[in-house]
């Protein structure tokens, strides 16, 4: 068979394939996720289809009119005037312009305001500031525009923080000392969390984006479980986004449960029912890209847990496809022939509500 | 990233009715297709119109929802909004913080 497709690795490197390869490369992809995840692989059809897409001729590929989805995003108005090998364009400006163009020429249905350290703990400071920059924004805003920022409970960790760093302490043997530093920092950072966000609703935020949860494990997602759980008892009707930052807990703590449920090593489908459980309006699942795999294996991995995701939330489920997760490549600028064809995937065959 | 994900799925935000969309999305709870099928009926329109530019331009600035180009005059950011809470009939936190500023 003659190798005339282009496609892209986890990577974006370019290489030729042929049709074969890609759906051999889907089938391997599908069935190690539903390995990891304990849920059922795509379906003849869906790999077909999936096929089809991977092997369009055309540079980009879109969705069929119809099927349009929402986006919400994280810190994307920090991408234009930051240039600190985050992805920024670095081009000179405030907030207020670089959330204007956002709303104005790119097409964003929801935006957030946040500042360049972009942690709970970060914003408590500075909350002030914050309140004053919100307020002015929402003025001339017309989208929905939330607050965001990530829990990011590794801060809460010696050097950074007052707690004992807990991969220290493993290191060390010390493993029930490790066990109570994520327990006592998962309790302040939930505290953060409502000293926050509540400010921030009581000045006029439309919601809040937590974002990138579990960055720390387990022990991370225990204290935003409890925060966002404060908040919605507080304010009933603002929006909350619940964004994960990769695609198992992991297990650092090993053994905390909220509300009876095992945190460690769950997934997304689990992931979504405790983030309803504590009132997220939204939640954004990952699922993390294999740089050495190629992009039709790790599309099809991203569309076999994003569609058991989906299938199981009650509320709306934004996949996340920024740089390295949800099939897109892990790359500074990804590109857009397989960026175009990870989305439509992740529309068409995992029935995404938004991204 | 904005403009090839735009390209490929998007709804189009103020240029269309994306941003009311995402509301009921995050109001509601509501999934996609339920979000537009309740924002259409709101708007007295059919769900295929809501993403297209053509038809929401026009819509937008008949029911004062915000614009995306210069009108002068045509409501923006929160005097938007308050039209946006009456039309889809949700409340929005922004807006009622205004108002209980102003003593509504």
């Amino acid at each position: 068979m003659v190798n005339d497709v282009l496609s892209r690795m986890g990577d974006s490197a370019r290489y030729y394939t042929n049709r074969q390869q890609i759906i051999d490369d889907i089938e391997v992809g599908t069935a190690d996720a539903a390995d990891a995840a304990g849920i059922p692989v795509m379906t003849a059809d869906e790999i077909e289809a999936l096929a089809d897409i991977m092997c369009a001729k055309d540079r980009t590929v879109g969705i069929t009119p119809g099927r349009e989805v929402v986006f919400t995003e994280d810190a994307c108005i920090e991408c234009m005037y930051t240039d600190n090998g985050n992805c920024g364009n670095g081009v000179d400006m405030g907030r207020l312009e670089a959330s204007l163009i956002m709303e104005r020429s790119m097409a964003m249905d929801s935006l957030e305001l946040a500042i360049n350290d972009y942690s709970v703990k970060a914003v408590k400071p500075l909350l002030a500031n914050e309140i004053q920059a919100l307020e002015e924004i929402n003025m001339l805003m017309t989208v929905p525009y939330f607050y965001g920022s990530m829990t990011n409970l590794g801060i809460y960790y010696a050097p950074d923080g007052p707690h004992g760093n807990p991969a220290d302490l493993m290191r060390e043997f010390k493993v029930d000392e490790a066990r109570e530093a994520a327990e006592n920092a998962a309790i302040q950072m939930a505290d953060d969390i409502v000293y926050v966000s509540t400010a921030l609703m009581k000045a006029g935020a439309e919601g809040y984006n937590f974002d990138t949860i579990g960055s720390a494990g387990d022990a991370d997602f225990y204290g935003a479980l409890i925060g966002i759980k404060k908040l919605r008892e507080e304010y009933p009707n603002v929006y909350i986004n619940t964004g994960m930052s990769s695609e198992n807990v992991l297990g650092i703590h090993g053994d905390l449960e909220f509300e009876g449920h095992q945190l460690a090593g769950i997934y997304p489908n689990e992931q979504v029912k405790l983030c309803e459980m504590v009132g997220a309006n939204s939640f954004g699942c990952v699922i993390n890209t294999n740089t050495s795999k190629s992009s039709a294996w790790n599309i099809a991995r991203a569309v076999t847990i994003t569609k058991d995701c989906v299938k199981h939330a009650n509320i709306p489920v934004h996949v996340n496809q920024g740089m390295g997760v949800g099939g897109v490549p892990m790359c500074e600028c990804p590109p857009i022939d397989i960026l175009s064809r990870a989305n439509k995937a992740l529309v068409e065959l995992a029935n995404v509500d938004g991204i | 990233m904005s403009v090839p994900h735009y390209m490929t799925s998007g709804m189009g935000g103020m240029r269309t009715a994306g941003d009311l969309v995402a509301r009921m999305e995050f109001t509601k709870n509501m999934k996609i297709d339920a979000a537009k099928d309740y924002v259409a009926k709101k708007l007295g329109l059919v769900v295929e119109d809501l993403a297209d530019v053509t038809v929401m331009r026009e819509q937008r600035e008949l029911q004062k929802l915000g614009l995306v180009t210069g009108m002068p005059g045509a409501p923006r950011g929160i005097v938007a909004k308050m039209n946006i809470e009456k039309v889809l009939g949700i409340e929005i936190n922004s807006c009622k913080v205004v108002r209980e500023q102003m003593g509504f």
